[in-house]
Parts: C-alpha cells; structure tokens; sequence
C-alpha cells in the first residue's frame, strides 16, 4: 500500500513567475524510506509542506495514509510527524517545556505528557539538558529534540525536512543513527536531503528532483547503474602519468581522465579489470600510489542527469566524460 | 473544536513559561510604562497648567494607561512575528489542534501581561499622588475597559504579525501606527492647540475615547481637550465600546482565516 500519493503537484509564486513545484509526481511505499534528493531551491521544502499540510498546491492531488490532504488536511494531521528545516522548538524553553507542550497539544493527558517527553528525552539522549533552555543546545542536540517532538504520537508517516543540513560531520552522524533506529520501527519516511551521501546512507529509495520536476526515481543502486558502470582509480607519482595512462587505456579500451596525479576510466570487467591493471603496472615497474575500483557517487548521478552539479565541489571537467550515459 | 480551549490555554501557558524563563522581559515590559508615569508626571507635570484639583497627575494617568494598553498592538504582533520566523508556528499547523487556538492563545498571554502591567503602573501612579475621586466599581470598570481595548488591538496585532512575518518590520510598522495615535489624541495635552483638521481626526480617535472614557470613569470633570459638542466627545464611553466590539468583530475573524492560509 502506497502511504504517500502525489500527482502533478503544480506551486507557483509570484503570480506563475516561479514554478516551484512543476508537475510534481511520487508516491512511497508503506513502511519505506524514500529521500527527496535535489539542490537548493528545486522544490523539496514546498514539496514537503504540501504533504504535511502547511500549504495548499495550486493544482494536483495528493495523500498520505490514503487521506486527501486537501480536502481533510485536519485527519492528516493527527498522523503525520514534520521535522522542519531549522529547528521548530521553541527556544526559549527547556526541552521539558518543548515536549511537554507538544505532547499537551496532542491531547494527551497532564501525566502521560510528561510520561512521553521524559521517555523521548531519554531515548535521544537528552536526559541530562532536559532542564536547560534549547538556546544553549548543539545543533545536533537541538535536531534531536525536534525530532523528538514530531514522534510524541507515533506518527505513521514521518517528513524530514533537510534533518542534517548545517550539522558538523558528528552531528550528522548522530542523527543518522537516530533515524535509522526509527526507520526499523516501521514508519514510513519521506526525507528531504541536499546530500547525496545521506540519500545513500538512509533511504530505500531516491527520488532526484529539480526545478520542481521528478527526473529520476530508484535505489541509489539502479540509479548509480543508470550513470553506468564501474571506475577505475589509480594514483602514481608524476614521473608515471604518462605511462599509466597507456596501460588503463588499454584494458578499459576508452580514453582516460587525468586529474592531477590519479588515472581514471571506466571498466565493464570489474574486478578483472583491476588485476589487470596491477599485473600491467608491475609490468612496467610502476607502484600505484593508491588503486580502487569505484562504484559512480550519486554526485556522478545527479550531474549525468540534471547536467550541472548538485554541490559546488564537483568540477566542470569531470562533468562532460562522465554525461555520456547509454 | 472541543479542544479549542484547552489548545488556547497550553499556548498561553507557553508565553507565561517563556516569561518564567527570561524574567527580564517581565522586568523591561513593566519598567517602562513606570517609566513613563514618572517622567511625564516630573517633565511636564510642573510646567501644565491643567486646572486640575489635584494636579496634572489626574490627567496623565488614563493617558498613560490607554497608551502603554495600545502597545499590545506591537507587542502581539512582534511575538507572532517571531514565532512564525523561526518555523514553530508551522510545526503547531502541522499539529491536530484547534485553527485559532495559537494565535487566540496568544491574545490570552498578552491580555494577562496587561493585567500585570497595569496593577504597577496603578501603584507607581498611586505613589505620584494619582488619586481616582469615583467609587470602586467606576475604577474597576475603567481597568475593564482598559483591559478590553487593549483585548482588542492584540487582535489587530495577530493580523499585522501574520502580514509582516518580519519581527523588526513588525516593531517599526508598531511605533509608525501607535505613536501618532497616541499623540494625535487628548492623552497628554489638549487638542485645542492642534491645527483644525488635526483635531477632527484626535476628536474620533480611539485613544482620545478611551482616555476620556477612563477620566470620566475615574471620576474627572475636566474632559481636557474633548473640545466641541461632537459625539465622540459627548459620548466616550459608548463611542468607545463601539470601537471594541467592531475591532473584535472585523479582525478575531479575519485574523483567524489568515492564520489558516497563512505560510511562510
């Protein structure tokens, strides 16, 4: 059963100038993860509020639970759990206070709010600053509560928006494990995420959106298999390129791309290809600094098929060898 | 919509906590219409010539309370504004509770706050030698209407919050609406002096009802810049209660259905 529906989302601002949402179309599996994965501005927070009711599209349909979140957008309220952005808590309160309120809110009774923010607290790891206001919180600490706060009632679907976006690399991973642990709990998820990697890391399935448009849908393995096949990656010293760049060229029998010091080109032998490459080096004398076979990132994904890059770092070279998909 | 109540509540609760939190907001708010009390009664006090028993003081008090109650205006829409800037009102739209509840929640937090400001500010005016002259129930039902107007421009404030959504914007657009009404009235002197039309426009003001209102409730002769045999002058305490009830009636609802549209 499909938990989240959505056909043709059309969202428009500035009197049709902006199509932020252009026929958007996606659905996900009952107890199943799926990443909204896109670059600033294509569409993915618009998405989100859409399906957590906090805005109405100018045309299309869309449910979660099997509800229609247009017409009874009350019903999906008391199902849903939203994780915004920047941290939706208020800050001037402890974390107590937070899930207290939230909890309240839910109408659920005095005790049994108290009962439920002191059991999330523990189960994030917030026990001990339960009592301190959330300004003097980490950021991963603050996600945590905030994603506490959209659990009070076990939501049946959940909406992440950007969960990790601005967190330092152990505040990612933090909240990688806590969603994790939630994702074995049986919700079904719907994560909105700049980062290729987090994609990879957490979701069954990766929608890539761009200017307010699905353009590919899969597993990050049919994905990555849509961009083609593997890579090999040699490293050797400077003296070496040239000579190297003949013997991969050989076994992969395309041209090479040469970036600084490591040697790479696609291989459809696997494994094979790399022994080849090792026996052909040793050959010639050649010790690799460094040798891998590598499977394409989703960065190669999405720059294969949005033809520009989803973050900064990825450079334009790069780009033109690797867009020549079947 | 049986929880509306009890939703409104959990979000007054909320602000009050929020004041427990940061008591220095609690501190500030009450400072300053003390504030005010002393210097208007020091500044100004030895330099009017009210013809009033009892001195300029008389005057000044339901000015100053009318004005520090029109400032809710500001302050509920600067709450709002905030709470919409940092997403948490989205988080409480996507929650199973009542539509009004937040924003009537809110007007609720605000209307208490006013309780407390205007007992000091009642004792700070008691300590500089205001003294009602009527009996209880004309002071009491002076803090009520006090209390009802200020009631009703938080409602105002819910709707320019909602607009704004931008707390410094909100605070600049709060000072440009009240200061003018607060001045463009008979609050701290006569409209007599003001230039012709500007005295039409004092005359119908809300705040130059209300204060007039107060003084005759508190039990003034002097109307003090009520000038000519206009209705509202005649009639401050009705044209005044008309001033309320058409604010609720026009901005509780429209308030209400911009908070359900509404979206960052």
């Amino acid at each position: 059963m499909k938990s989240i529906t959505a056909q043709h989302l059309v969202k428009t601002y500035r009197n049709g100038q902006v199509r932020a949402l252009d026929d958007l179309t996606l659905d996900v599996e009952e107890g199943t993860v799926l990443s909204v994965l896109g670059p600033n501005g294509a569409g993915k927070t618009t998405a989100v509020r859409i399906l957590a009711t906090l805005l109405k599209p100018d045309s299309g349909i869309a449910t979660v639970a099997g509800i229609d979140v247009i017409k009874h957008p009350e019903k999906v309220r008391e199902l849903i759990g939203l994780s915004g952005q920047y941290a939706a808590v208020d800050e001037t309160l402890t974390g107590w206070d937070n899930l207290v309120m939230f909890g309240r809110l839910y109408h659920l009774g005095k005790a049994a709010s108290i009962k439920r923010a002191e059991d999330l607290l523990e189960r994030f790891s917030l026990t001990e600053s339960a009592k301190r206001p959330i300004k003097t919180y980490s950021g991963g600490m603050r996600r945590r509560l905030d994603l506490a706060a959209s659990l009070i009632v076990q939501p049946k679907v959940l909406f992440l928006d950007e969960p990790t976006t601005g967190l330092d690399p152990r505040g990612r991973q933090e909240m990688w494990g806590v969603i994790q642990e939630l994702v074995k709990g049986g919700v079904t998820l719907l994560l909105t995420t700049q980062y290729l990697e987090e994609a990879d890391q957490l979701a069954d399935e990766i929608a890539v959106i761009d200017r307010g448009k699905v353009i590919a849908r899969g597993t990050s393995d049919a994905l990555k298999k849509q961009v083609g096949g593997e890579r090999l990656e040699i490293t050797v010293e400077n003296s070496d390129i040239a000579k190297t760049q003949e013997i991969i060229a050989r076994i992969s029998g395309t041209a090479t791309h040469t970036d600084v010091r490591t040697i790479s080109a696609p291989v459809s032998t696997g494994s094979l290809a790399l022994m080849d490459a090792l026996r052909a080096l040793d050959e010639a004398t050649i010790h690799p600094l460094d040798i891998a076979l590598k499977r394409p990132s989703l960065d190669d994904v999405f720059l294969s098929l949005t033809g520009h890059v989803a973050e900064e770092t990825v450079e334009e070279p790069a780009k033109k060898k690797r867009g020549g998909k079947k | 919509m049986k929880h509306t109540i009890s939703d409104s509540i959990t979000i007054t609760k909320r602000q009050l906590l929020q004041l427990a939190r940061i008591p220095e907001v609690l501190v500030f708010s009450t400072i300053q219409p003390v504030m005010f009390v002393l210097l208007f009664r020091f500044v100004f006090g030895g330099s009017i010539a009210s013809g009033q028993p009892g001195g300029y003081v008389q005057l000044l008090m339901p000015g100053i309370f009318v004005q520090t109650v029109a400032f809710t205006l500001a302050s509920t829409a600067i709450g709002l504004a905030e709470d919409m800037k940092k997403g948490l009102i989205d988080r409480f739209r996507s929650l199973p509770i009542s539509r009004g509840a937040v924003v009537i929640g809110r007007t609720f937090g605000d209307a208490l706050l006013n309780i407390l400001v205007l007992t000091v500010m009642a004792l700070a005016g008691y300590a500089v030698g205001w003294r009602p002259t009527s009996g209880g129930l004309k002071i009491f039902s002076a803090f009520l209407f006090l209390f009802m107007f200020g009631y009703a421009l938080s409602w105002i404030g819910i709707f320019v919050g909602l607009s704004v959504k931008e707390a410094r914007t909100v605070q600049s657009v709060g000072f440009l609406v009240t200061f003018p009404l607060t001045f463009l009235s008979n609050a701290f002197a006569p409209t007599t002096g003001m230039p012709r039309i500007l005295q039409y426009f004092a005359e119908w003001n809300p705040v130059s009802t209300m204060v007039a209102a107060c003084r005759q409730l508190f039990g003034l002769k002097n109307q003090f810049g009520a000038t000519a045999n206009s209705w509202p002058s005649q009639h401050p305490l009705q044209t005044s209660l008309m001033y309320m009830v058409l604010l609720m009636v026009v901005f509780i609802p429209l308030s209400i259905r911009k908070y359900k549209n509404t979206s960052n």
